[in-house]
């Protein structure tokens, strides 16, 4: 600092200012150039440079300079740094290889074990477990949408309190108070709901709480439970058990409005043996004669060779009409409509010609009388050990739900219910509409929701927590037959969900604990396997298997076409799931005890051996009191069913069930009220007529849909609709049939006033054509005129000659692929149409798009009628591309975008594809796609975690199509190769054959003269679609061969098919 | 050319001749000169006053065409999802629209080149806006295949060969190959003949423009024409060729276009006739606009004198004759549908009869095979309004001839379970609206700004250059 010039100089500087002025320093003060220069030069140190000419100019030298010298640096070798891909490998993971899993999904009191493809760490597509009973290596369409529920992105996210976000512990603190508080009165205020329970693991947890809290209580509610059943057996026998079919040993079967082949757990199982009994090897034509009598078409009454719609309130009269008949006492008899009455006489003779060999099946719908009756009907045929046998229930708690909940809503409206846990269930929504439960909520103290959305009912809580899905927890679940599998997690919780062990286990006794050791613990506890130490140790090691399961797996000859590896350790910790779980599997334990390894089996092959059921020896009640058959109704009926796509709404915010056409109507993203084309004649009515429907004081606003086959005089309800908090796919679309399903009338609902409001609702159907038009398009004859001509399918086609082409024929000297679709045993229950859009990546393109004739799945299920409108046959065609050797779409393509393989495989080039969409319009099968917009969400995170890395994801303006799975055949390619070897018959399993439960659809290379495909080829019965086209399709059809009861059908002459309608 | 009694006729022959004659209205009218001619068609042009009724009319198909690019733009954001196809109507409003304005384009290269191959000299006042409009309906036609996919931005050259590092070729065998070819040629030589002839003419309008502007810009466009006997006779031996390079083309490009139907395996479309039914088809709507357009613009533009009844009389009998053959193919698919025995082909026609797009089909058979029965009066044929209705008409029936065969045929084929129903969108309807504007904006500026009608060869025909001709004889 230099020299002031002096004070005095300072002090005149201020003097000269005005007002107040802040100085910093004598300096600044002073004003001195040395400090202004200081001002300046003091932030960044060049700023100045560009004020000076010559400075600029340097400036500008050295950036041109630096960015010279820049680029010449990029010449230079980077240095090399290295990334680290897994600190500890995952054992079994190859990148770019599929990984499954066993674990099983519960639905409706029971399990179906599932193998769950995985690809680095992320489930990405669910198939049937071979070694699971129920499953054979099938699923439902329910299991195979349910991976993409599992990212769904509105599902709920948070624990919350009163709608402000909080951490479990404060959950569980809250809990344990009021569970403290509970504790004098015994639990007198506590409540448990959940849905009906199957997991053994759970059942013994509630227990356990209701031993310590004895006045509590445990409600389990079901909407579209097996109540009736339940209750029938009880009446029946007295007590509650399961009715296990073997209609693989049946001749003759009677459905009494039982869809028993495409709902409930055992469908699986039992299409399969439906299947086994109906298709037809060589030239035998089947053994099995079915009668459907219904009121509401199901899938089930389309395969029956006599069906007999009826009046939903009917059905009832005609079980009491037929056990009459059989001898059963206290079966009444009731005024039967014309048609029924001509039915009974050959019905009743059919079924006691057949007595051991025949089979009476209840509707879940239907009073129990009428289950009790079909106990009795089967008793009396002697067909109980036979063809039907008991054993105990599925579910861990039968009880008569109904009941427990009105008994639950009184107390709360009673208000002394003081803590309220429900449980996985969503009552809000799907309780009886009388029993006002979403009212009765606000009387409870402490209401908590444990679920997967935020959905009516955790709208009404105070607490909400986010439920772990299946596939990202610890549970167990009993199958139909009682066989228990571990349902092991995935991928960690994306949410940070909680399974219903891991809360249980929180807030009462056990404290918290995670749910692999709840339910580990569980079994160890049973006393299944012996917990010492195991001697032979390294013998029973479960080693990786790597072979697919073909060697063990399916015995029709189906096979998994990847790795299934040790579940033990590394499917526990599920790849990405590792971080939080069971550290227990992780140290290796010297000598693991036999528990361990039994675990590990269990684990590894999705089921617990030995826990099946074993039958039960019943005895009828002598003095069944039924109440007595059921008069002549008044008005309509109307039925309550679940949705064939959303089921009871817990599936109605996932886009692939809703856009799914639901297999009779066709319908996507709605339900309707479903009416017999008689009955809405009768009332004026046409499908998109929007009605009201009044019954006791309650109404319902709804559009009704002709059903070619519905029972007369009655309306079909479908429920899980019309509901506000589903999520955004869910909410709001659709009518919620709830509000008139009450109490007393769950499942038929009678005297109901229908009036027309005037008012159209569109409906979105993908098939709106019903007839065949009289063309060959699906084949059918009687099994007599099959036994008399064979080969009659075939002569319906007029095949081009030969010479048709001056070229000779490409020889496909590798693999040829090609598919064979039975349309005998297809029941059109649609789980591959969701499975090929799971495998395939296809988009949902929502309700306006499906009206305007754009959806987008690759396959689907063509359903024809032919006959009566009133009564019609039903068939089901699943439609896949055909595959033409001379395809019409490939000639026609400008830029060669669809091409053939040597293989035979009529590829489609994304990346090539321009989009003038003239392939589909000579594609006489039109199954050919279009992304006329961007279809496919290419935003949200979490669903891009579920697409199929092996298929690319399309873009607008691009064709797509059915590929046969060739992701999968190039799959298997890569594995034989590195066997040196050809890919083996049934190694390859396209997605719709692999979950097809009644092995309906049979892929395979037509060169191997021993492939499955092949053989089913030979058949007499095999036709292909439209071959007078000279498409030479890959795929073709087996002819569909009934097998009526000549009294009552009168035969008819010639082999039927589409010509006669 | 006036006709004159031949001497050796008989009386009576000379009075029936004359008769006839008298019946007969001239391709021009009696009282023009070379100068006439000239200063009247020219005027037009280069007059500095436009009539307000050009600017409403200028106006309305602006709007129109600002319509076409709206609905563009958002085409090429959204997709054509915008529009109402599906499957199975892979193609609706799209390759109509395309098939119509391909079609209406028909015309004028027939009167260009057929008639001038001919020697029909009544082609000389009208083929020149004939022309233009074919210019102009290519122009709106060529529009559709490339929006019309679902990528056009790779459309817009996958569809043409050029050598690539990829090697990859369009595919030959795909009609719509061809139709790149045939529409790519069709737009390349009638832009060409358009322009060969309009040569002479600018180099007049160069020379009677009066203001700078219009001298340079006429001046260039003129490419150096003096009129020289070597230019002549160039320019005759250049226009002669092109007319034989196009009329192959009239026959061709429609029947290429209507492989891209008849190639397909779809009933309805699979039929061997379509190639003469298409280009009849063609002719016939072509003429239709051509007559849309000539009434009002002799109307407005004083030009009865060039346009003659003999114009109208003969168009309209083209339009008879094109839309019989056309009515013909309509009773030919029916018949052969019934005579094949085949169940889609029947199932294909009794649909479009009774099905639910009947209206349509039966509104095409009362305009293309009934309503042209009216074109046989001679009262019809010289009331200009009501054949200008009736040219209006025929547009429309054309345009559902080619609704029918396309979206009739897509939307019920072969398997019952993929049929739907068509409906289009507002966006459909904008992009026809669009190019309809398109069309008219173009033909607005043409005739304000090029002479409407070939001035030289108009003066080849006014009875001074009869008269010269036979001077020299």
């Amino acid at each position: 600092m230099k020299e002031y010039n002096g004070i005095e100089a300072l002090r005149a500087g201020l003097a000269d200012t005005r007002g107040r002025e802040y100085w910093r320093s004598l300096e600044a003060l002073a004003g001195t150039p040395e400090f202004k220069e200081f001002l300046h030069r003091e932030f960044p140190q060049n700023a100045s440079e560009w004020l000076d000419p010559v400075g600029r100019r340097g400036f500008l030298k050295l950036m041109g300079a630096s960015l010279a010298l820049a680029g010449v640096s990029a010449c230079t070798r980077q240095p090399t740094e290295h990334v680290v891909p897994y600190v500890r490998q995952p054992e079994e993971l190859v990148p770019g290889k599929p990984l499954f899993y066993a674990t099983a999904m519960t639905m409706n009191g029971a399990g179906v074990g599932l193998l769950v493809e995985s690809h680095e760490g992320r489930p990405t597509k669910i198939e049937g477990n071979p070694e699971h009973p129920s499953s054979r290596g099938a699923t439902d369409l329910f299991a195979q949408a349910s991976i993409l529920g599992l990212y769904d992105p509105d599902r709920s996210q948070t624990l919350t309190n009163l709608g402000t976000i909080r951490p479990f512990t404060s959950f569980i603190s809250a809990a344990k108070q009021v569970l403290e508080a509970q504790k004098a009165s015994g639990g007198r205020g506590f409540r448990i709901l959940t849905e009906t329970v199957a997991s053994p693991t759970l059942a013994a947890q509630i227990r356990q709480i209701l031993q310590a809290w004895p006045q509590a209580k445990w409600v389990q509610w079901e909407p579209v439970g097996r109540h009736s059943a339940r209750e029938g057996s009880r009446l029946a026998f007295g007590e509650y058990v399961d009715a296990q079919y073997a209609i693989d040993k049946a001749d003759v079967v009677l459905s009494l409005d039982s869809d028993f082949l495409c709902q409930g757990a055992a469908g699986l199982r039992y299409s399969r043996a439906f299947a086994a009994k109906r298709r037809i090897e060589g030239d035998r034509a089947q053994a099995i004669r079915l009668y459907a009598v219904e009121s509401t078409p199901t899938n089930t009454g389309t395969k029956a060779d006599h069906r007999l719609p009826l009046r939903a309130s009917q059905i009832d009269a005609f079980a009491h009409a037929v056990a009459a008949r059989l001898g059963v006492a206290g079966a009444s008899s009731a005024g039967l409509a014309e048609a029924a009455e001509r039915w009974l006489d050959p019905l009743v003779k059919d079924l006691q010609q057949a007595k051991g060999r025949s089979l009476v099946v209840p509707g879940d719908g239907q009073p129990p009388a009428v289950h009790a009756l079909a106990h009795a009907m089967n008793a009396a045929l002697g067909n109980v050990g036979a063809t039907v046998s008991y054993t105990e229930t599925a579910e861990a708690a039968p009880v008569d739900q109904r009941a427990a909940l009105r008994e639950l809503v009184d107390e709360m409206n009673a208000g002394t219910v003081e803590f309220l846990l429900v449980l996985g269930a969503n009552p809000v929504y799907t309780a009886p509409v009388d029993l006002s439960f979403g009212a009765a909520m606000d009387k409870v103290g402490v209401r908590a929701h444990l679920g997967l959305y935020e959905d009516e009912t955790a709208a009404l809580c105070h607490w909400h927590i986010p439920e772990a899905h299946y596939l990202e927890a610890w549970s167990d679940v009993r199958a139909d037959d009682g066989t228990v599998s571990i349902v092991q997690p995935l991928i960690a919780p994306l949410y940070n969900g909680k399974s219903a062990h891991e809360v249980l286990a929180a807030i009462t006794l056990e404290g918290e604990r995670s749910g692999y050791d709840v339910v580990r613990q569980h079994w160890m506890d049973s006393g299944l396997v012996p917990t010492a130490p195991a001697r032979e140790a390294e013998d029973a090691r479960a080693t990786p298997r790597s072979a697919p399961p073909a060697e063990s797996g399916r015995p029709q000859g189906g096979a998994q076409p990847s790795v299934v590896p040790a579940s033990a350790g590394a499917a526990a910790q599920g790849a990405a799931a590792a971080q939080q779980r069971g550290p227990a599997t992780f140290t290796p334990a010297p000598a693991p005890s036999a528990f361990d390894l039994a675990w590990r089996r269990w684990l590894h092959d999705g089921v617990v051996p030995g826990t099946a059921f074993p039958a039960k020896a019943v005895t009828l009640r002598s003095g069944m009191s039924l109440p007595p058959a059921a008069g002549a109704g008044q008005g309509l009926d109307v039925v309550f069913r679940p949705d064939p796509s959303v089921y009871d709404g817990r599936f109605t915010n996932n886009a692939w069930l809703q856009e799914l056409p639901k297999s009779l109507t066709k319908l996507t993203w709605d339900n309707a009220a479903l009416v017999s084309p008689a009955t809405a004649a009768r009332l004026n009515l046409v499908s998109g007529d929007v009605v009201d429907l009044k019954q006791g004081g309650r109404t319902l606003r709804i559009p009704v849909w002709i059903a070619p086959g519905h029972g007369p005089d009655t309306l079909t309800l479908h429920l899980g609709y019309g509901r506000t908090r589903a999520g955004r796919v869910g909410n709001g679309i659709g009518f919620n049939v709830n509000a008139l399903r009450a109490a007393e009338a769950q499942d038929i609902l009678g005297r109901v006033e229908l009036s027309k409001t005037g008012d159209r609702y569109p409906l979105a159907c993908t098939q709106d054509h019903w007839s065949l038009e009289g063309r060959n398009i699906v084949r059918v004859a009687t099994a007599t005129q099959f036994a008399e001509d064979p080969t009659w399918a075939r002569k319906l086609e007029v095949l081009p000659p030969n010479t048709i082409s001056m070229l000779p024929a490409y020889k496909y000297e590798g693999y040829a692929w090609g598919m064979a679709i039975d349309q005998n045993v297809c029941t059109g229950c649609n789980a591959c149409v969701v499975a090929c859009q799971a495998e395939n990546n296809v988009p949902v393109v929502g309700k306006s798009q499906v009206l305007n004739g754009r959806e987008m799945h690759w396959l689907r299920v063509d359903r024809y009628y032919t006959g009566e409108i009133d009564a019609p046959d039903t068939y089901h065609q699943p439609m896949p591309c055909q595959q033409c050797e001379s395809a019409p779409c490939e000639v026609v393509c400008p830029v060669s975008a669809t091409v053939h393989s040597e293989e035979g495989l009529n590829d489609m080039v994304y990346n090539r594809c321009v989009g003038t969409r003239y392939c589909s319009n000579n594609c006489p099968y039109k199954v050919r796609r279009f992304n006329f917009l961007l279809y496919q969400d290419w935003n949200t995170e979490s669903l891009k975690l579920q697409r199929n890395p092996d298929v690319t994801v399309r873009s607008r303006g691009v064709m797509e199509k059915c590929t046969y799975c060739v992701q999968r055949i190039n799959h298997a390619r890569v594995a034989a190769k590195l066997e040196d070897r050809r890919i083996r018959d049934g190694e390859v399993l396209t997605a719709c054959q692999s979950v097809c439960p009644t092995d309906a659809i049979v892929f395979g290379d037509l060169n191997d003269p021993n492939s499955r495909v092949v053989q089913m080829k030979k058949s007499p019965l095999n036709y292909g679609l439209l071959e007078e086209l000279n498409t030479r399709p890959r795929t073709s059809y087996l002819a569909v061969v009934r097998n009526p009861n000549a009294e009552l059908e009168p035969v008819t002459q010639g082999a039927r098919h589409g010509a006669e309608s | 050319m006036a006709r004159q009694p031949q001497p050796n006729l008989s009386a009576a022959d000379a009075a029936a001749t004359a008769e006839l004659m008298a019946r007969t209205p001239p391709v021009i009218s009696p009282g023009h000169t070379f100068e006439s001619v000239t200063e009247s068609i020219s005027h037009t042009v280069l007059s500095k006053r436009t009539g307000i009724g050009w600017f409403l009319g200028f106006f309305v198909a602006f709007l129109l065409l600002m319509v076409l690019n709206v609905t563009i733009v958002k085409l090429l954001l959204t997709g054509i999802g915008i529009w109402g196809n599906n499957v199975p109507v892979g193609w609706a409003f799209d390759i109509i629209n395309f098939v119509w304005w391909i079609g209406i384009g028909h015309a004028g290269t027939l009167i260009s080149a057929i008639l001038l191959l001919f020697r029909q000299q009544w082609r000389t006042s009208i083929n020149r806006f004939a022309e233009a409009m074919t210019l102009f309906a290519v122009a709106c036609a060529a529009m559709f295949p490339l929006l019309h996919t679902g990528r056009p931005w790779l459309a817009a050259y996958w569809l043409f060969p050029y050598p690539n590092s990829m090697g990859l070729w369009p595919q030959f065998r795909s009609p719509l190959i061809w139709d790149v070819f045939a529409v790519s040629t069709y737009g390349s030589v009638s832009a060409l003949f358009w322009y060969t002839g309009l040569v002479p003419d600018l180099a007049t309008l160069r020379d009677r423009a009066k203001t700078k502007a219009a001298k340079i810009i006429y001046g260039m466009m003129a490419l150096g024409w003096r009129g020289s006997a070597r230019h002549w006779q160039r320019y005759e031996m250049a226009y002669l060729l092109l007319a034989g390079i196009s009329t192959p083309l009239v026959l061709s490009v429609h029947s290429v276009v209507s492989f891209d139907f008849a190639v397909s395996v779809l009933p309805g479309w699979h039929a061997t006739i379509f190639p003469p039914y298409f280009v009849a088809g063609a002719i016939y709507s072509g003429f239709a606009m051509v007559m849309t357009l000539a009434v009002p613009l002799r109307k407005f533009y004083g030009m009865e004198d060039f346009i003659t009844m003999r114009h109208i009389h003969n168009m309209t009998k083209v339009m008879l004759v094109t839309g019989m053959i056309v009515a013909y193919g309509y009773a030919n698919e029916a018949f052969f549908a019934w005579y094949s025995a085949n169940e889609y082909e029947q199932y294909m026609m009794a649909n479009r009869m009774k099905g639910p797009y009947a209206a349509f089909y039966w509104s095409l058979i009362g305009i293309n095979a009934l309503m042209i029965q009216l074109f046989w009066f001679r009262k019809v044929r010289d009331n200009v309004g009501l054949l200008f209705v009736l040219s209006l008409f025929v547009n429309v029936g054309m345009w559902l001839e080619r609704f029918i065969i396309i979206v009739t045929s897509l939307h019920r084929d072969f398997l019952p379970s993929s049929w739907d129903m068509y409906e289009p969108t507002r966006w459909d309807f904008g992009m026809l609206a669009g190019t309809i504007g398109l069309f008219l904006a173009l033909f607005f500026l043409f005739v304000r700004f090029l002479p409407a009608i070939a001035m030289f060869e108009m003066r080849t025909i006014v009875p001074e250059a009869k008269l010269k001709a036979d001077q020299h004889g």
